[in-house]
């Protein structure tokens, strides 16, 4: 009975894994990305005032979504097909692709370790993350209609 | 089908109007003396701006290369269009493979009427249809921070067209068509200073209107649909609809457009992103107050609903 009970569940877990959906999983890690971004984005804009505590929680916020980018699991063979923005280069040069994402977790991960002290400090690490965004949209994303 | 037609109107254009109407009426025209004498003598630090205003190396720097390398002007990207494969020049200052052997005035008449120094029509995938709204004085300016820069030997690939679109000399005729210096909207007087520096901006040096506005059946640009975003002439995709119509950036404040043009973050939490990221990256080379007139003139277009097709919807 035990045995059975576990082969279940086993089997349900199987079957919710294969039936979830990797491009809503990612557009829904992507919106999460921006929001915290552009949230981190007004506090350097001064529209935010500047609180050390608030941006470390945010800056965590983000590694641990950027931690939660797993390309393999997220951008499977033939997700290509749908309505999706990502570009057919991700599968041609998906080394390429896991490197860009590589280098954006190695930043974020650097940001959250060295806790901006100022608005001038976040300002320089927004915009390595700003431009780590443009460089994998740039070759990896299509804007469609 | 529509690339189809594009193409067909595009081949009778240029080789039925070439053939009967006008072996003349196709020559290249070089600047007149008038406009010769406003070059003046340029400075290479005002020069500068004109360079990333134009976003020269965005299509002239070796493909993927990365910050200063970004100054070698080498050529050789490949701009894949229905009319065939483009590939800008060097136009580095190597005398032999680049420009370093052009006069002042060589580069006026390639910007402003799309002609080179040997009397050759250029392809308008170089968009001096767009440059031609340019200050000669920018020219020169353009041409002195031009020599600021470094020579880089190597001659990029010539381009790979399909027939008719061989025949230089039909260029002649899309010319007549559709080289102006006139800007493309009109501003009645006591417009604000911005909008109208920056209309010079956009339809001049920035070049916009040239990959966010569709084109008609032979290239030329839709003036009436101005800015309403396109499908992309190279690559696939489409390019953002830029004006306040439906589907564009209306909801943008003019200081949205100006922090995206600085940073690459789009108020509604994303970014920039293909061809526009190294387009961006020449923006923020630009002063505030220069982003802040592109960001004005934007504002101040005629909105227009997309100039692409919907998308496309899975249903679930």
């Amino acid at each position: 009975m035990r045995k059975l009970v576990i082969a279940i569940s086993m089997l349900a877990l199987a079957g919710s894994a294969a039936f979830a959906d990797p491009i809503l999983d990612r557009q829904a890690l992507m919106k999460e990305r921006g929001k915290i971004v552009g949230g981190l984005s007004k506090v350097v804009k001064g529209e935010e005032p500047f609180d050390a505590a608030a941006v470390l929680t945010q800056l965590q916020a983000l590694q641990a979504n950027a931690e939660k980018l797993d390309v393999d699991a997220l951008f499977p063979k033939g997700s290509d097909a749908g309505d999706t923005t990502a570009g057919p280069k991700i599968w041609e040069d998906m080394a390429g692709f896991k490197s860009v994402e590589d280098k954006y977790l190695a930043h974020v991960k650097a940001a959250t370790a060295a806790a901006p002290a100022d608005v001038d400090a976040l300002k320089v690490q927004i915009n390595t993350l700003g431009g780590d965004c443009g460089t994998c949209h740039q070759t990896f994303r299509i804007k469609k209609g | 089908m529509a690339w189809l037609k594009r193409l067909v109107g595009a081949a009778l254009v240029l080789g039925c109007a070439g053939a009967a109407a006008g072996w003349p009426l196709s020559a290249p025209v070089r600047l007149d003396a008038a406009a010769l004498t406003q070059l003046g003598p340029g400075d290479a630090a005002k020069g500068k701006r004109i360079f990333y205003a134009g976003g020269c190396t965005s299509c002239h720097a070796k493909p993927g290369s990365q910050g200063d390398a970004r100054l070698q002007l080498v050529g050789g990207l490949e701009l894949k269009t229905p009319f065939g494969t483009f590939v800008p020049p060097n136009i580095s200052q190597d005398p032999k493979d680049g420009i370093g052997g052009w006069s002042v005035e060589d580069l006026a008449n390639a910007m402003l009427k799309g002609v080179s120094p040997s009397g050759e029509h250029f392809y308008p995938a170089f968009p001096y249809a767009s440059y031609a709204r340019m200050k000669p004085s920018d020219i020169a300016d353009l041409y002195a921070y031009l020599k600021t820069l470094p020579a880089v030997a190597g001659k990029a690939p010539g381009n790979s067209l399909a027939f008719p679109f061989t025949i230089r000399r039909g260029i002649g005729l899309w010319k007549l068509l559709y080289l102006s210096n006139q800007p493309v909207i009109p501003l009645p007087d006591g417009t604000p200073d911005p909008v109208v520096a920056g209309r010079y901006l956009v339809e001049g040096p920035g070049h916009c209107g040239e990959c966010h506005t569709p084109r008609d059946f032979a290239g030329g640009i839709k003036k009436g649909e101005w800015l309403a975003g396109a499908v992309a002439a190279e690559g696939s995709g489409v390019v953002s609809n830029i004006t306040s119509g439906e589907g564009g950036i209306g909801r943008w404040s003019a200081a949205d457009i100006a922090n995206y043009l600085e940073t690459g973050f789009t108020p509604d939490f994303d970014s920039v992103g293909g061809t526009m990221v190294d387009v961006q990256r020449n923006m923020a080379q630009l002063t505030p107050e220069d982003r802040a007139a592109i960001a004005a003139y934007l504002k101040a277009v005629p909105p227009h609903p997309n100039g692409y097709p919907a998308r496309k919807k899975t249903v679930n």
